[in-house]
């Protein structure tokens, strides 16, 4: 075997059997056959030492490239069975992916929250704090300080629910506006003073557009120069951004507030389409906002001199704001926690009125 | 408060349109709530000529009529006895409505047994103007053809419905509405003078007034001679405009200058008076009397009543009686014309209930300066009308003090409003108005109306000026930004309650909103109502008390969503819990449900626990900034909460934060929810207030072992009353350099561990930080964990 033409023979059937192997275990047969301690070409190797110089010369190289080449061989094939092998067991785990997912319920936040978020970033951008107070309120703060006189028949207009009162006969009501806050905020802060108070009101009241609990957010300002002009610029600017239209036509007319004077009420024009309103077109005149000059007997009992602080106070129902801009025709069902209902009227978390990327 | 227009120009000379008044008193502040305006019912009829009426060939009923009407002649076939030949109708065309029969005309013309009929003649039941069926209505007087049918059946008189506010009584007068359209320039207010009518005998009633504060003033008069007829047919239809029943002249008078000066006054039949008239206080039972509204009234000491020396007649200013009333019989009248003080008018009629026209301007404020002219007013039509002859006015008291001059710097104006008006304008307005303003410096002394004591400074004039003025002309102007470096203004519990909103319903909670008030058995199954927290007068007993805690209604949604077929519903609210009436018992807390409902699903149905609520609790405990990391858990929840499926996190034993469980079945069926509900509540008052910012928001720097973290298995052996978080808590505190993570991967309690306890498979990572542990130093390390958790639960190493 000193020929390398054998060695061609030798290579061409270890290659065959190479080829024609099936699994690892018949691979490693052949490997051990062929390069194994053994193997045929390991036993050809071990015959160089007894060949003349001149035999080794050739024989050497011959054999050390045969049993590399058939290295290679080996590793290949071996690569390739194990590939087989796992397109193979791939399709043996398929699954149907058009089955479907395990369901999850998907939240939202109500109309209300929404509203009063952007109430909040439309006039953080004006310069006002949000401040809060108790629904709990004391006559003091949710009438007296306000103007209301005792006794006084503007009282009766606010359907007031009164608490059973305690041993002394004193009883404290359910605010019947955010008003009381901007008593409180005269009261333990310096002007100037920019806020709005939103929260929860109650008023003896039941039907299609009234319940007997509701929202308001109220507006207060007190420097030593704001005017009822700043009033209507700011409500106008306001009505701007939350109906995001700049086509805001808006009417102020006289009204009477005891806590304020002079007092007006905003209407803003409106057409119906469908259930929704659209602000700023057509033929009607809806009241929106009751607002004015704060009372200078308001100032006065926060402890302020009307002759040098002035301001105006607003209030607006945000229940109804919710219900203008995204047309929410029965106010009862803010409160009654029907899932459809908040799934449809509801807004998503990942929304945060803004304005980078706007209110809703 | 309802006038017709035609009172209106009574007060008013003025050619504005309907429309220019309304919009007149709409801007002035007089709010207009409805105008019903025949004109728009009636537009479309006419007065037409019937120039022939003939039998119809084919009905022994009908009448086929030539008819001149505003769109040329028409023939009609009509079925009314009295159509005529010769006689003036009210036509409506093809295709009107007709509002008493709530139809329209076909638009084209229909025949009627082989005639065609363009159009129809009315009725008065088919204008809605009366019960009169009989016939079609035959007009009066010599009305062109084409008239407007509204004209010819004087009807063309709008009534204009609007709001008044409390402050101002005298719109509950026409002529106070006349007044302040006059000052918006859209008309002249007319004089009317009123006449003085001299007396020709002194009056024979006296009148004594025993409680001045009550009743200062009060003028009367005696008519003897009267006849108590049925008003004249101006007068009822006054008073029929504005939905007031005509009674006799007596009552019709009295009421028509109730309406037109906002001047209250009351008639009694001389007959029937014994002894002088006194206003006094109320003196119970021995006042008892039976009032006009059929009604018996026991007059109380702090109740202003008019009597004689045999009864009394009534209460002052709020409702008479019924024994001293006019009726058809009566001969000689007593006037009464007083002045009622508001609070206890008000006082009275709440505390008898009474509404009344008198008592609702009383108790407002009358024109304590009307008392004569209201008697001279009701004079003169109770003279012109019943007949009869005056006595002298005797008055008694004296008129209350006129409100007080208001010193008004014109620049006030200016400062409140930032309209810049000419000094003539500001007095042409006050002045229109009926204040008086006088002085020529900056600063004017306004004399201030009798009937306007709502003002009485200088902010009260200014809207008075604006108003007039007209709010459409104030100039809108935007607030300048503040110049200071704008700050988040949101607080830090409105911050809370935003994350916390925000992590719930990223979890698939549906926010609600719900009542603040609740039944009081309901807030009993949560610990009670709070002192204070009862209402006097709920809208329902079913919103009785201020509620403990926003579960209630979150349950009951559960249960009423899953009645309309809704299934599972997760819901939360972020809103009041009420503790107490003061200014500190109101708490903001974060409440969330959900039903354990199996989910049916191809991979295997999943029923949630009490640990999927717990994970959602600290979901929102941890969106809201709480310490969750240092929260301890204990099974310690209160009794509403299953008592062996709940627990709360708290910092230490009295700073609970957060309940969590499963609602106690006891409570779930009172509340008629059915099934299994679980439930957290955060009370995010009781979360630590985050440490103060200092200035840089820098962080600290990041550390970062880069050693591999050693992980070792223990399985302890504890007792069950011991709870795992005892243990967690020792293991991690065994070597805090070291041991950075505890957690337990398996609990077992079979066979092998002694009843009563449970095995806990627990895994302790420990992060070597300078070095690689050796394995003395881990044992040792170890050997601390095992000792720590023997000290805090008692539990040893499984053998």
């Amino acid at each position: 075997m000193t020929d390398t033409a054998n060695l061609d023979t030798l290579e061409s059937d270890v290659l065959e059997q190479i080829g024609a192997t099936t699994d690892e275990a018949g691979l490693d047969a052949v490997r051990v056959a062929a390069i194994g301690k053994k193997g045929s070409v390991s036993l050809l190797m071990r015959g160089l030492g007894k060949m003349t110089p001149k035999e080794r010369q050739v024989m050497g190289p011959a054999l050390n490239g045969l049993k590399t080449r058939l290295g290679d061989a080996i590793t290949a094939r071996k690569e390739a069975l194990e590939s087989a092998a796992l397109d193979a067991a791939l399709v043996s785990e398929r699954v149907d992916v058009s089955l479907p997912v395990r369901p999850t319920p998907t939240g939202s936040l109500h109309p209300i929250t929404q509203v009063m978020e952007e109430l909040a970033v439309i006039f953080a951008d004006m310069g006002f704090a949000v401040a809060e107070g108790t629904d709990v309120e004391d006559d003091f703060h949710n009438f007296t300080a306000l103007n209301f006189p005792e006794g006084h028949p503007a009282r009766d207009t606010q359907d007031t629910f009164f608490m059973k009162p305690d041993a002394d006969g004193n009883r404290k009501v359910l605010r019947t506006h955010t008003s009381p806050v901007q008593i409180r905020t005269m009261m333990s802060e310096e002007p100037p003073i920019r806020i709005i108070a939103p929260g929860r009101v109650y008023r003896c009241d039941w039907d299609q557009t009234h319940t007997p609990m509701f929202h308001q957010v109220e507006g207060l300002v007190i420097d030593k120069e704001t005017h009822m002009g700043h009033l209507k610029g700011t409500l106008l600017d306001f009505l701007a951004a939350f109906f995001e239209t700049d086509k805001v036509e808006a009417r102020f007319r006289p009204h009477h507030f005891p806590f304020t004077e002079p007092s007006a009420e905003m209407d803003v024009r409106y057409e119906r389409v469908g259930q929704a309103v659209k602000v700023g077109s057509g033929t009607e005149w809806m009241e929106i906002l009751g607002c004015g000059m704060v009372h200078p007997n308001v100032i006065r009992n926060c402890g302020l001199d009307p002759d040098v602080y002035q301001g105006f106070a607003f209030g607006m129902g945000v229940d109804r704001l919710a219900m203008l801009k995204y047309g929410a025709p029965d106010l009862r069902d803010f409160f009654n926690s029907d899932k459809r209902w908040l799934a449809h009227y509801g807004f998503s978390p990942l929304l945060q009125a803004n304005m980078a990327t706007g209110l809703s | 408060m309802k006038f017709p227009l035609s009172w209106l120009k009574y007060h008013l000379e003025t050619d504005a349109t309907l429309e220019e008044i309304c919009d007149a008193m709409t801007m002035a502040g007089l709010e207009i709530e409805d105008v019903d305006n025949p004109a728009d019912k009636f537009g479309k009829f006419t007065v037409a000529y019937v120039t022939e009426a003939v039998q119809h060939p084919d009905a022994d009923k009908l009448r086929v009529c030539t008819v001149e009407t505003v769109d040329g002649t028409k023939q009609i076939v009509c079925g009314a006895p009295n159509a005529r030949t010769g006689m003036r109708a009210v036509f409506a065309p093809l295709g009107a409505y007709i509002p008493g029969l709530d139809f329209s005309l076909d638009k084209k013309p229909r025949k009627i047994r082989g005639i065609e009929s363009h159009g129809m003649m009315c009725s008065a039941k088919e204008l809605e103007l009366g019960e009169d069926h009989d016939g079609i209505i035959d007009l009066d007087g010599d009305w062109p053809v084409g008239t407007p049918a509204v004209e010819a059946l004087g009807q063309d008189d709008p009534v204009i419905d609007f709001e008044v506010t409390p402050n101002r009584p005298d719109w509950l007068g026409v002529r106070g509405i006349a007044r302040d359209l006059a000052a918006t320039g859209i008309g002249k207010i007319k004089l009317h003078d009123i006449e003085s009518i001299p007396g020709t005998f002194p009056c024979p009633v006296d009148i004594k007034l025993d409680w001045d504060e009550a009743c200062p003033v009060f003028a009367g008069r005696v008519i003897r001679g009267v006849k108590n007829v049925a008003s004249p047919a101006w007068l009822q239809n006054a008073l029929t405009s504005i939905g007031l029943r005509p009674i006799n002249a007596l009552a019709d008078i009295t009421n028509l200058i109730s309406y037109d000066r906002c001047r209250p006054l009351h008639v009694y039949d001389v007959a029937k008076l014994s002894g002088p008239i006194r206003a006094r206080r109320g003196a119970g039972e021995g006042d008892k009397f039976e009032a006009l509204d059929g009604k018996e009234y026991t007059p109380a000491e702090s109740m202003c009543v008019i009597a004689d020396d045999a009864r009394c007649l009534g209460f002052g200013g709020v409702m008479g009686g019924e024994y001293s009333g006019c009726g058809n019989d009566t001969t000689d009248v007593f006037l009464e014309s007083a002045w009622f003080a508001p609070l206890i008018t008000r006082a009275t009629a709440k505390a008898t209930g009474i509404e009344s026209d008198a008592k609702y301007r009383f108790e407002r404020g009358v024109d304590p300066a009307s008392v004569v002219d209201g008697i001279e007013q009701a004079s003169r039509l109770i003279l012109d009308i019943c007949g009869g002859e005056a006595s002298e006015i005797s008055v008694a008291g004296t008129v209350p003090t006129a409100p007080a001059d208001i010193e008004f710097p014109l620049a006030e104006v200016k400062r409140l409003t930032g309209l810049d008006l000419p000094r003539a304008e500001i007095i042409r307005i006050l002045s229109t108005l009926g204040f008086t303003p006088s002085g020529d410096g900056d600063v004017l002394t306004v004399g201030v109306p009798t009937w306007r004591m709502d003002c009485s400074q200088k902010a009260d004039l200014v809207e008075e000026v604006a108003r007039i003025h007209g709010f459409d002309k104030l100039d809108a102007t935007s607030l300048s930004r503040p110049p200071v470096r704008r700050k988040a203004v949101a607080t830090t519990m409105q911050i809370r309650a935003r994350f916390a909103r925000r992590a719930l319903a990223g979890r698939g909670y549906g926010e609600a909103v719900t009542w603040s008030f609740c039944r009081k058995p309901e807030a009993d199954l949560f610990g009670g109502h709070g002192d204070g927290l009862a209402l006097e007068n709920p809208i329902s007993s079913e919103l009785d008390v201020m509620r403990p805690t926003p579960l209630i209604h979150l349950l009951k949604a559960v249960q009423a969503n899953a009645d309309r077929g809704q299934g599972d519903s997760w819901l939360f609210e972020v809103g009041p819990a009420y503790v107490s009436d003061d200014t500190q018992g109101q708490r903001l807390v974060v409440s969330a449900v959900r039903r354990i409902t199996s989910d049916r699903h191809w991979t295997g149905s999943r029923e949630p626990d009490v640990f999927d609520i717990k994970a959602d609790a600290m979901a929102a405990l941890e969106a809201v900034g709480a310490p969750v990391g240092s929260l301890q858990i204990a099974a310690e929840a209160r009794e509403w909460w299953h008592p062996g499926r709940s627990g709360v996190m708290r910092l230490g034993p009295k700073n609970s934060m957060a309940e969590f469980g499963e609602i106690h079945p006891r409570v779930l069926k009172s509340l008629d929810v059915d099934g299994r509900v679980l439930a957290f509540e955060i009370v995010l008052d009781a979360i630590p207030k985050p440490r103060k910012a200092t200035g840089l928001k820098a962080r600290s720097p990041l550390e970062r072992a880069d050693l591999t973290p050693v992980k070792r298995d223990f399985a302890f052996v504890i007792d069950k009353s011991v709870p795992a978080d005892v243990l967690l808590r020792a293991a991690k505190g065994a070597d805090k350099a070291m041991v950075s993570a505890v957690s337990i991967f398996d609990v077992y309690d079979g066979k092998g561990v002694p009843e009563g306890q449970s095995s806990l498979a627990v895994e302790v990572t420990l992060q070597p930080r300078e070095k690689t542990l050796t394995d003395e130093e881990i044992d040792g390390i170890c050997a601390k964990v095992v000792a720590k958790v023997n000290a805090a639960t008692g539990g040893a190493l499984r053998t």
